[in-house]
């Protein structure tokens, strides 16, 4: 027989709940609402008068070219970050599901850029990178290569790209060493006693078979893109050079901060809360269904 | 021609497991062979290095004359049907038959005519389409089978496949196993720890025991010739009773002919009988402990002499016997085997 505890009266459920529904009103709901309002109001420059003026600061907002281009921007850096984590973790996945002798060892060294914060991550391929001292720059420059972030948009991307993608892997690689794990080790056999080469084996069995959790690391990554990345790109180079690396998120920041366009900042924040509710509810439609099989 | 043939195959384990301790045996082309052994006893590994799944430590493993140990499990063709099925499980029924086809780049059309061949044979031509998700466990189990039919390998391997399905899909599954190899004659090495169905599928049955082959023979020969103790408490069900018999005798038990020395006496429950039938040289007098009725026939289970060592007595039909009752049974020389105790191997 189950043992079950029966709570009389609605009280106890509530306080119960309370204090996760408090944190998830005040730290969440309320600064979206704020930002939800603030998009709706114009500021003159001195901050003296506030004027509601419903959708013009959105009008104002894609009117603007600098907006798209900015759009492109963090597409560029999304797709290369997802690609570029998802296929080297992928890679490390498939090596420690081998050897999992090593595996512990290999696994732990792996998961260590997990913990470190954006920002300091940013700040360490800003070092490895910087033009003048940088170790890494001056083996680049000693190779030949004119390398200078500082100037070079392509080159600042470059360095952007390499941290986030660098940060991502250790939360991909878990996820994907998980998932090749709960493949069935008879199914990979009777693959190789099927006639398979390992490279098809991978290909036909291996990475269909992975896809529900390439599809979720997909979306989580993109969404740890859009907004998780500020940090790496506020220390590494400012969204410069001329704006070359400014995403989304850090467009939010300079316009706001530095800009004092704080009408503008909120309706860009509105658009971006936009995107991942529905990144979020393509992932909830799509991991059930389709990636199934 | 495909036999297989077996040279002092040793399989050590990373960590120092000696799973298989020095294997011989031969398969003859077209025979169905089968191991069979308690658990851990090193089947499945003594398998799995046939099929390259595993490295083989010591002695050759040749298929069809060709000794296959440094051979990728794709090039020695043969075909296994593992006990868990490892259906491919985002690939179609027909995709699943058809994979280890496409990879060998058989062309397009005798795929198609291959796989619905097979499809034909064990009936799941209305599954082609399907998922293995959407399939029951013994439609599975026959797409497995479909799989390494089609490719007309030398050599079946089976792992256990029935070991996941109910009791009756289990015996008709096993009649229509046997049936499909009579028909192919394809040469099949078929590992189980169910002891019915090793007696009726096989041609040589081997019993294995702690990574050694304790006899392989016609399943009848071992049932009628054990050779060791081993084999003849683990072939039989109900199993033989096997008694320790000191030099001086046993209370209750009379023995006229018997092996100079303490023996282990075997003698299995369904040769002993209540009526004397003839030149009996054995008589045992047992007090009814338990009586189980299975319907067709009934087991009596008793102690020899009341406090002695446990036997157990087939009687056919339905029994009136009780517990508490006092039964005598006797049995004829030649149902008796003899071992010796210290080694476990047959006197005769
Ligand atoms: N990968 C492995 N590494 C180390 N030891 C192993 C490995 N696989 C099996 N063994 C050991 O080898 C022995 C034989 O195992 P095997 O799987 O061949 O037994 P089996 O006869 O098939 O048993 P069962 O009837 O339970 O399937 C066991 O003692 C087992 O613990
Ligand atoms: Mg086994």
């Amino acid at each position: 027989m189950e043992k079950r505890v029966v709570f009389h009266g609605k009280l106890l459920p509530f306080l119960l709940l309370a204090p996760q529904l408090l944190v998830t009103l005040i730290f969440f709901y309320l600064p979206a609402g704020q930002a939800v309002w603030q998009s709706f109001l114009v500021q003159d420059a001195f901050g003296l008068s506030t004027e509601f003026v419903w959708f013009e600061n959105y009008q104002i907002l894609f009117a603007k070219g600098e907006y798209y281009r900015t759009m492109l921007t963090t597409a560029i850096f999304s797709s290369l970050v997802a690609f570029f984590s998802l296929s080297i973790a992928l890679l490390f996945a498939v090596q420690a599901d081998k050897h999992i002798k090593f595996a512990t060892g290999y696994k732990t060294l792996l998961i260590w850029p997990y913990a470190v914060a954006p920002a300091i991550a940013g700040v360490l391929w800003l070092f490895m990178f910087q033009p003048s001292l940088g170790l890494v720059s001056q083996a680049i420059r000693a190779a030949g290569f004119e390398w200078n972030p500082l100037l070079d948009q392509n080159h600042a991307m470059a360095l952007v790209v390499m941290a986030a993608t660098w940060k991502q892997i250790s939360y991909n690689f878990l996820f994907f060493l998980a998932g090749l794990q709960a493949i069935p080790k008879s199914v990979i056999e009777a693959a190789a006693i099927d006639g398979a080469t390992p490279m098809r084996r991978f290909w036909t069995i291996i990475f269909p078979l992975l896809s529900p959790t390439t599809f979720f690391l997909l979306v989580v990554n993109i969404v740890y893109v859009f907004f998780d990345t500020f940090g790496i790109i506020d220390a590494a180079t400012q969204g410069g050079p001329a704006k070359g690396t400014e995403t989304l998120v850090y467009k939010v920041f300079s316009d706001g901060k530095s800009g004092g366009d704080l009408g503008g900042s909120a309706a860009q924040s509105v658009v971006l809360m936009v995107i991942v509710i529905a990144l979020t509810a393509i992932q909830f439609r799509y991991v059930e269904r389709k990636v199934q099989y | 021609m495909s036999d297989v043939r077996l040279d002092a195959v040793r399989k050590v384990y990373p960590g120092g497991v000696e799973a298989v301790k020095g294997v011989s045996l031969e398969i003859a082309d077209g025979q169905f062979c089968v191991l069979v052994g308690p658990s851990g006893c090193g089947k499945s590994t003594l398998l799995r290095m046939v099929a390259g799944l595993e490295t083989i430590s010591g002695g050759t493993c040749a298929i069809d004359g060709k000794v296959v140990n440094e051979i990728e499990p794709a090039e020695r063709d043969i075909a296994m049907v593992f006990q868990n099925y490892a259906l491919y499980p985002h690939m179609s029924v027909y995709d699943n038959m058809a994979y280890g086809l496409r990879n060998r780049g058989t062309p397009k059309d005798e795929i198609d005519a291959r796989v619905k061949e097979a499809a034909r044979i064990l009936e799941v031509e209305p599954f082609l389409a399907r998922k293995p998700k959407a399939l029951s466990g013994g439609q599975r189990q026959r797409v497995a089978m479909g799989r390494a039919i089609v490719r007309k390998p030398k050599v079946f391997l089976f792992d256990e496949p029935l070991s996941n399905l109910d009791a009756k899909l289990r015996i008709q599954m096993r009649v229509e196993i046997k049936k499909l190899q009579r028909a192919l004659k394809t040469t099949s090495i078929y590992v189980t720890h169910d002891q019915l169905e090793a007696m009726t599928l096989a041609d040589q049955l081997v019993v294995m025991n702690k990574g050694q082959v304790e006899q392989a023979g016609a399943p009848l020969d071992l049932y009628e010739k054990p050779q060791t103790i081993f084999v003849a408490g683990f072939i039989g069900a109900p199993p033989m009773n096997l008694v320790t018999v000191p030099e001086a005798g046993l209370p209750g038990l009379t023995l006229i002919e018997r092996p100079a020395g303490p023996v282990v006496l075997g003698i299995r429950p369904e040769h002993l009988h209540e009526q004397p039938m003839g030149p009996d040289t054995l008589t045992v007098e047992i007090v009814v402990s338990a009586v189980e009725a299975v319907g067709a026939e009934t087991y009596l289970y008793g102690a020899l002499h009341g406090h002695g060592p446990e036997l157990i007595v087939r009687v056919p039909g339905r029994a009136t016997h009780a517990p508490g009752q006092r039964i005598r049974a006797c049995a004829e020389a030649s149902q008796l085997h003899f071992f010796n105790p210290q080694t476990g191997r047959r006197i005769d």
